[in-house]
């Protein structure tokens, strides 16, 4: 590399510590026992050492980072959906979250057997607590090869969130509901789940939580246990959100993650996964829908470190008037990590020509028995299908609907509980119908 | 009850003049065969008719029952009561066909203003019909036509006319990649729907589907015409001598 780039690429690097330094000034760490008071200010001091991502940042390509690292949260008008909220048919135990902050009187007692729910604040005050061998651990783990800065301001700032430990086959899901009450918040959640050997737990997300929405789950899977993950992000027009998973996967250990996205000015949702036993399995799928002012971006990285694991992603977007996807995808499989099976799907559906989607799948193999695949596509709703079902009486709007859902269908197949593909599968019809053209 | 009159249909994006004035009725209980050599507009015809884009008409009409086709969507024509079955069944990765055949069948009764099908009556009925044509439960759970072979497809085609129960049936060389016995499931599918009050348009390559369906008046097409009519002995003579004699003793 010739002197002047390197000068260049250190001029950057300056100048984005000092800006980031610029925006820390001031803030201040929440109150917190002796532990997480640690792990708060390690990763502040972390954070002050990479900094906050730019618009220069190559992982920062395609989705402008400067609102969300911003002091100030952009103001997000609440939006009032006016329908059932998803998941309602479901018996769970909800811990409700009102604009970042817990919820007592909407929650449930949080009793489930063989589940052990404590909020962030009280486990932070402990002297001793398993959370901390997993609080910001994760996440620091998963800042290699690259960075992902927000999710370490994430782990400095949090003052709420839900520490799970699951010790046995939770009989229902817990089901994290994040409702959205002001125009102006600005919530910062973290979550930390231990999945002890054997153990398995269903865990369910939803809501618009804030204005914008910064959130962390470390999900630590030991040997033999499962975790099963079904999010739904929206329906608030304006929100921003920057979320992160960080998933470690013990010997023999299932982590299936599906997240579903419909509106949003702006989603990053990053997943990170590492395979640390051997013949582990993790599925991570995403389906948007995206209507104009949407910026959808689905970044993960999955890390296969063990032997003969299984890594499948399947990503679909569903974009129209001027609507963004980002597909950022990779699957390391470093050396020794033989009899890898790693995939990876990332799939747009454009409904008009305004509308984008920017894909960057990458394998990266050190091992030479594997068998990696990827595949990125971007395509329009196929004509010949749309005027098959037509000619058999089907209108455009039902044919068009009938033949997306058909385009979301592979993403939603990799939820394994059918009732809650349902609950998904009613959110998607819901939302075409209400996207419908004329 | 199909009444085309003059009809001439050009390719939207190419000065290329595809069907030349075609004129044809075809009366209600009655079965019309259109036979023609490769190439003479047959399938345009049909796609024509049932509103495929991408052709312009730039003459004549095409009405069922005095409605003008021309002037409606696709779907609108389906819901009066045309139905094609297309020469090339269409795949449709990750919709099932049952789910497909129920939306077709609910959204036509809506058009009418009828009551939707109930999903247990609609399963009473399908099963019945996918019986006759030995469409198993399996072909109806999968997506339509993906890895269906030929013969599954056009039997596929069949099930749904069955289902949709058209007054008007247009078929686009259903016997193409049938063996005998496919050929023989197909025409008898065929046959238990012809009624006094249905017509069908049977267009085909050759003359060996139409000694299962027999047609009341044949036609050969050429060039974007029609350029013979006669009864069901036109085909034969097809049959034996080609299409050339009659080419000739038309041109002549
Ligand atoms: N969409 C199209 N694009 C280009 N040529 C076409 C198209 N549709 C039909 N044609 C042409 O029109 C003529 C008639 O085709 P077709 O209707 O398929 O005939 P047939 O069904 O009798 O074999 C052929 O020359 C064919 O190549
Ligand atoms: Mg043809």
């Amino acid at each position: 590399m010739s002197a002047p780039a390197q000068s260049r690429r250190a001029q950057l690097k300056e100048a984005k510590l000092s800006a980031t330094a610029e925006r820390l000034e001031g803030v201040a760490l929440p109150a917190g026992g002796a532990w997480i008071t640690a792990a708060r200010e390690d990763a502040l001091a972390r954070l002050r050492q990479m900094g906050l991502p730019g618009r220069r940042d190559e992982y920062w390509k395609y989705t402008r980072p400067d609102t969300l690292t911003q002091a100030e949260a952009p103001k997000a008008g609440v939006f009032d959906p006016e329908e059932t909220p998803v998941f309602d048919g479901i018996d769970r135990v909800k811990i409700v979250f009102v604009d970042g902050v817990f919820s007592a009187d909407e929650s449930d007692p949080l009793e489930l057997a063989g589940v052990e729910v404590e909020r962030l604040a009280e486990a932070g005050a402990a002297d001793i607590h398993w959370g901390k061998e997993l609080y910001g651990v994760l996440e620091a783990r998963g800042q290699n090869p690259v960075e992902r800065p927000l999710a370490t301001l994430n782990t400095a700032l949090a003052s709420d969130g839900v520490l799970i430990r699951v010790t046995g086959r939770a009989e229902k899901p817990v089901s994290l509901i994040y409702r959205h009450g002001s125009d102006s918040s600005d919530a910062v959640l973290h979550h930390v789940i231990k999945l002890e050997p054997g153990a398995d737990l269903t865990l369910l997300e939803n809501g618009p939580a804030a204005a914008r929405f910064n959130k962390v789950l470390e999900v630590d899977v030991a040997d033999g246990a499962g975790f099963h993950h079904v999010r739904a992000q929206g329906r608030d027009h304006e929100r921003r959100a920057a979320t992160h998973i960080f998933a470690r996967l013990g010997k023999e250990s299932t982590f299936k993650s599906f997240t579903l996205t419909v509106n949003g000015v702006l989603t990053r949702n990053e997943c990170v996964v590492e395979f640390t036993g051997d013949e582990a399995v993790a599925h991570v799928a995403g389906a948007c829908l995206g209507d104009g002012a949407f910026h959808h971006d689905d970044t993960v990285f999955v890390t296969h470190d063990a032997e003969a694991c299984e890594s499948r992603q399947v990503f679909k977007k569903v974009l129209r008037n001027g609507a963004t996807g980002v597909f950022q995808g990779k699957i390391l499989v470093q050396p020794g990590a033989q009899k890898t099976d790693g995939y990876q799907k990332s799939q747009s559906l454009l409904l008009d020509e305004d509308s984008q989607f920017l894909a960057k799948p990458e394998l990266e193999i050190y091992a030479d028995d594997v068998a990696c695949s990827h595949g990125s596509t971007s395509g329009a709703i196929d004509e010949e299908a749309l005027f098959y079902l037509r000619s058999r009486g089907v209108p455009t709007n039902d044919a068009t609907d009938l033949l997306t859902l058909a385009f979301l269908a592979e993403a939603v197949d990799e939820i394994e509980d059918p009732r809650l593909a349902e609950e998904i599968v009613g959110r998607l019809e819901g939302w075409l119908k209400r996207h419908r053209r004329g | 009850m199909l009444e085309i009159k003059g009809l001439k249909v050009k390719l939207e994006d190419e000065d290329k003049q595809i069907l030349k004035g075609v004129d044809l009725t075809v009366e209600p209980g009655k079965v019309h065969a259109i036979m023609g050599p490769n190439g003479s507009g047959k399938s345009t015809l049909s796609y024509v008719l049932s509103g495929r884009d991408g052709y312009e008409v730039t003459a004549g009409s095409a009405t069922l029952d005095g409605e003008d086709l021309l002037e409606m969507e696709p779907e609108e024509r389906a819901a009066i009561g045309l139905f094609l079955a297309f020469q090339y069944p269409v795949e449709i990765p990750g919709v099932g066909n049952m789910t497909f055949l129920r939306t077709a069948v609910n959204a036509q009764r809506k058009a009418r203003g009828q009551e939707e099908m109930s999903a247990t009556d609609f399963l009473k009925v399908i099963r019945e019909k996918a019986k006759t044509l030995k469409i198993d439960a399996d072909m109806l759970k999968r997506p339509v036509n993906v890895g269906f072979s030929g013969g599954e497809k056009k039997r596929n085609e069949i099930l749904q006319m069955a289902m949709l129960e058209p007054k008007m049936c247009i078929l686009d060389e259903t016997d193409s990649g049938l063996d005998v016995d496919a050929m023989k499931l197909v025409a008898e599918g065929v046959n238990a729907l012809r009624s006094a009050d249905r017509g069908f348009l049977v267009i085909t390559h050759y003359q060996r589907l139409l000694d299962h369906i027999k047609p009341d008046v044949v036609h050969i097409m050429a060039d974007g015409r029609i350029v013979k009519t006669g009864g069901p002995e036109l085909a034969l003579e097809v049959e034996n001598n080609g299409y050339a004699d009659i080419l000739a003793e038309v041109a002549a």
